[in-house]
């Protein structure tokens, strides 16, 4: 032991924050990891369940399904039935960091180096980060977002409000481009642009209304061009920019909620990747800590009793089984694909002959940078880890009697089970395609959606509230229509407004 | 580049306002819930909260997903026995994979319980209950005051001064002192500028210039040595009280410790006195409230003595009227107060003494009240006390009587008494 150890006890200290952030700093810097400046917040347990509940976001407009999650959250923390998360951390610049007064100076560590570092790092570089969202511009625009909001709130009311939140929240996992890059979020544009977008917003809608004289009646009669031209994914969207009767307010509240949805998309995205990431760096930042003399052994057993419990894998027959555990799946790939670079075998040489042998920091580097879920997995999960896990693939189709394994961790299944995994992480696969098809602007004004059957599966009863939030926005019939693999669309849901004289 | 900050400081119900909205949204179902809940509710624990179960779905946030069905594919860990082609039974609840899946989409609870606080189950409960007639208001007692601007005055604390006020009033006071002077001095200025202009060697002219000049001078000084500001200046904001009117009422708390209430009876009745002690201190700012306990003597007694006194002897109710009578001719007179009572006793009253309460109530107390309820604690049939006390519900609107059986129908039965009233 060259050096001298950060610190004896288990109490944290301010001070002692600040040593070991120094410490962390520098090692990560070594590893050349890019990060954010950090903001590190030490906060207490009833604050964490605070930011737990306004999905860890410091500022949000209000609503009650945040009052329903806290008292959730309230409730089973009470209840001993789980502890809270040691670390939020919020994509923004500077990084925001929490960690909680409970914790010892080791988990104290340990977040800084997962979240402050491994996280920041993430969020800062990987592509679908700087895609789709702005961490320059976030606390600002949630600032605006809420102050909007309360003022609405005073303007028309708390209840109209809410309802209106509701249904833009029932279809918020529809109010991304999934293809097309966003425009940057700033929220001083936000505020000047808005009165703006208002009136010009009005006045496009009248214009899709506008009743025009029919020139040409056998042009009516089916030939007419379909409004939208091509489907659009983008539900939220689209009701914001042509839904017929809702008021400018109303629309800039559905933008809100559309842009909260966007900023939140990558992290649906890439949820074993991130923490795989923040993990894999926590581990070896903490261990380097403890190569260089700097951290006792006491500190790295608590750690590491820790660290293995949130890397822990139960198996599909284990009473813990919730599926697969992203930390464990994240965290296994990451340091596997050191291995593969450091120390490969001959099977790693024939699946992985471009990153065999490579440096294994520009390695892990460009994989986090280049890839989300889905692809890193098609991409880097090995037979090795195939096998570590024991994986396997259970085919459940409605037209058979009997699931039926139909591949597991030999020779022949390696490919099926990578790709099935990395399906269950397409969220394309995971969510029901549903788009906008067609509005009938010369007839009853009504919205028709379809829904795109994915490998057969139906739509969950859910769909028909959700359908009914819809109606609300679009102010007109909406109907749901289901399109088999066969090209057959059949209407699932509809729901009728009446119409007012 | 990295900042600690310590924010344990902060606020630390951030998620009040939205737990609000979270109630307020679901009121309806709490409520629902709440009045259920009172209904087993043991009320040894007044000072709890109450755990409240509403149904998950009314309150889902639904979502477009996939249902069960179709082909699907999932990926499991930790496999031992299975080999390619395998075919394994589709569990019952259809579920995805052998491991029975089902359970991390959330679903399986069917109930959304949480714990209400004791603030928010006692407003949720007293919610729609009042005390009927509460009409003669008089602004007698006049405890609370407003404080309201009324405009400035010329005297106050310098903590007051209103310094626009002040100044504006030293600039028109120095205009108006200095006008006159400022006026003769232009004169004099411009008299002697002609007599410059013209300059004759004769002693008038010369005169007259010094004379000009001395009164320049003298009126100069003068404006010179008008204050810039005088206390005659000074304005102050004046602020005055206003009174806030109120209601006054009283409520009567009679309650029976004779022999013939055993301790669980008298547990029944003490809980609710609490429950309707709690019920007035929340709901009404300005309350006087007379606790009266008797058996065959009915003395006045405090709040303390009250609930906790172990007392006890015979049963002469017609005491505690008589007691309350004295009490309402000589502090609560009838033109003031909104007068209340509640009593609670077992029923068993010493034969003759009920056509006497009977008396004393008809004649001289219900006339003056503005409502009466009486509960009966006891499982087993009326005797005469309660008979007498029938006929007087017949000839009085505003009297009211329950029977309470057991510890449960006591929020029922308070709610039943004190459910607000159209009129």
């Amino acid at each position: 032991m060259s050096r001298k150890l950060l610190s004896e006890g288990s109490e944290w200290s301010f001070d002692l924050i600040d040593r070991y952030d120094r410490e962390i700093a520098r090692v990560a810097a070594d590893f050349g990891l890019d990060t954010y400046p950090n903001q590190i917040e030490v906060i207490a347990a009833e604050q964490m369940m605070d930011a737990y509940s306004s999905v860890g976001m410091p500022v949000n407009y209000h609503h009650w399904s945040f009052g329903k999650q806290f008292i959730g959250v309230e409730q089973r923390y009470k209840r001993g039935h789980m502890g809270l998360a040691y670390e939020i951390v919020i994509n923004s610049n500077p990084c925001i960091a929490y960690l909680m007064e409970e914790n010892t100076m080791t988990m104290q560590a340990l977040v800084i180096a997962h979240a402050a570092y491994g996280h920041n790092s993430f969020f800062k570089n990987n592509y679908l980060f700087r895609a789709w969202t702005n961490a320059d511009a976030i606390i600002d625009y949630l600032l605006f977002a809420r102050n909007y909001i309360s003022e609405c709130e005073q303007r028309y009311g708390e209840e109209e409000v809410e309802l209106l939140i509701d249904s833009c929240h029932a279809l918020m996992n529809y109010g991304v481009d999934r293809y097309k890059r966003p425009s940057q979020l700033s929220a001083e544009q936000e505020r000047q642009r808005q009165k703006e977008r208002e009136e010009y917003l009005q006045s496009q809608v009248n214009d899709l209304w506008r009743t025009v004289p029919v020139r040409n009646p056998a042009d009516s009669a089916g030939t007419e061009a379909r409004f939208p031209a091509e489907p659009q994914e983008n539900l939220l969207y689209f009701i914001e920019k042509n839904a017929p009767l809702l008021e400018p307010w109303q629309r800039e509240i559905v933008r809100i909620v559309r842009k909260v949805a966007q900023y939140f998309y990558p992290q649906r995205q890439t949820q074993v990747m991130n923490e795989g990431w923040a993990t894999f760096w926590h581990y070896t930042i903490l261990n380097r800590l403890y190569d260089e003399g700097l951290v006792s052994d006491g500190f790295m057993m608590e750690f590491l009793q820790s660290h293995t419990n949130v890397v822990a894998q139960p198996s599909f027959d284990s009473p813990f089984y919730s599926g697969i555990n992203p930390y464990a799946l994240g965290f296994a790939m990451m340091s596997d694909i050191r291995r593969i670079c450091e120390d490969p075998t001959d099977e790693d040489r024939y699946w992985f002959p471009e990153i065999s042998g490579s440096d294994w920091i520009r390695t892990l580097d460009f994989a986090m940078r280049n890839f989300k879920d889905e692809s890193f997995i098609a991409q880097y999960l090995s037979p090795r880890l195939i096998r570590e896990f024991k994986l396997f693939s259970v085919l459940d189709d409605d037209a058979n009697k009997h699931l039926e394994i139909s591949a597991i961790h030999n020779e022949q299944g390696y490919r099926e089970v990578r790709q099935a995994l990395a399906d269950q992480y397409n969220l394309g696969s995971r969510e029901p395609n549903i788009q906008v098809y067609k509005v009938d602007r010369n007839g009853d004004r009504s919205l028709t959606l379809r829904h795109t059957q994915y490998e057969r599966r139906p739509l969950a009863d859910s769909a028909d509230e959700v359908v009914k939030h819809l109606g609300r926005l679009w102010g007109f019939t909406v109907r749901l229509e289901s399109v088999a693999s066969n090209g057959k669309a059949e209407l699932v849901h509809e729901y009728p407004i009446r119409q007012q004289a | 580049m990295t900042q600690v900050i310590d924010r344990r400081l902060n606020g630390r119900n951030k998620s009040a306002v939205n737990r609000q909205r979270f109630l307020r949204r679901f009121r309806s179902q709490i409520k629902r819930a709440v009045g259920e809940a009172i209904s087993g509710r043991s009320i040894i624990d007044i000072d709890s909260g109450e755990k409240i179960n509403i149904p998950t779905r009314d309150m889902s946030e639904p979502t477009f997903q996939h249902a069960g069905g179709g082909r699907r594919e999932a990926v499991h860990p930790g496999n031992r026995e299975f080999v390619p082609g395998d075919k394994v039974k589709r569990p019952p609840n259809g579920g995805e994979g052998p491991g029975g899946k089902a359970s991390n989409s959330g679903e399986g609870e069917d109930e959304f319980a949480f714990q209400l606080s004791r603030e928010e189950f006692l407003e949720l409960f007293f919610e729609d209950l009042a005390l009927p007639d509460l009409v003669k208001t008089q602004l007698a007692m006049l405890t609370d005051f407003n404080t309201v601007r009324a405009g400035y005055s010329s005297d106050g604390v310098p903590a007051n001064i209103n310094v626009v006020r002040s100044l504006r009033g030293a600039l028109a006071r120095r205009m108006a002192l200095r006008g006159p002077h400022i006026r003769r001095v232009h004169e004099a200025e411009a008299e002697l500028e002609t007599l410059q202009a013209a300059p004759s060697e004769d002693e008038d002219s010369a005169a007259r210039r010094a004379t000009l000049e001395e009164e320049i001078q003298q009126l100069r000084r003068r404006i010179e040595s008008i204050p810039f500001i005088d206390t005659f200046d000074l304005r102050y904001n004046h602020r005055i009280k206003q009174p806030k009117p109120t209601t006054q009422a009283v409520m009567f708390c009679l309650m029976d410790v004779s022999g013939s209430m055993d301790q669980q009876r008298k547990d029944i009745a003490k809980r609710f006195f609490i429950l309707l002690y709690l019920f007035l201190k929340r709901n009404y700012e300005r309350i006087d409230v007379v606790f009266i306990r008797h058996h065959t003597v009915a003395k006045e007694v405090s709040e303390e003595e009250f609930f906790h006194s172990r007392e006890t002897g015979g049963t002469v109710v017609s005491s505690a009227l008589e007691v309350m009578r004295d009490i309402m001719r000589e502090r609560y007179p009838t033109a003031d107060w909104n007068i209340y009572a509640a009593q609670a006793s077992d029923g068993d009253n010493w034969d003759n003494d009920s056509p006497k309460c009977h008396d004393l109530l008809a004649a001289s107390i219900m006339p003056a009240l503005q409502y009466f309820a009486y509960v009966e604690i006891t499982p087993d049939h009326h005797q005469s006390l309660w008979q007498e006390y029938e006929n007087i519900a017949a000839n009085y609107r505003n009297f009211a009587m329950q029977q309470i059986d057991s510890a449960t129908d006591i929020y029922p039965v308070f709610r039943d008494l004190f459910r607000k009233q159209d009129t």
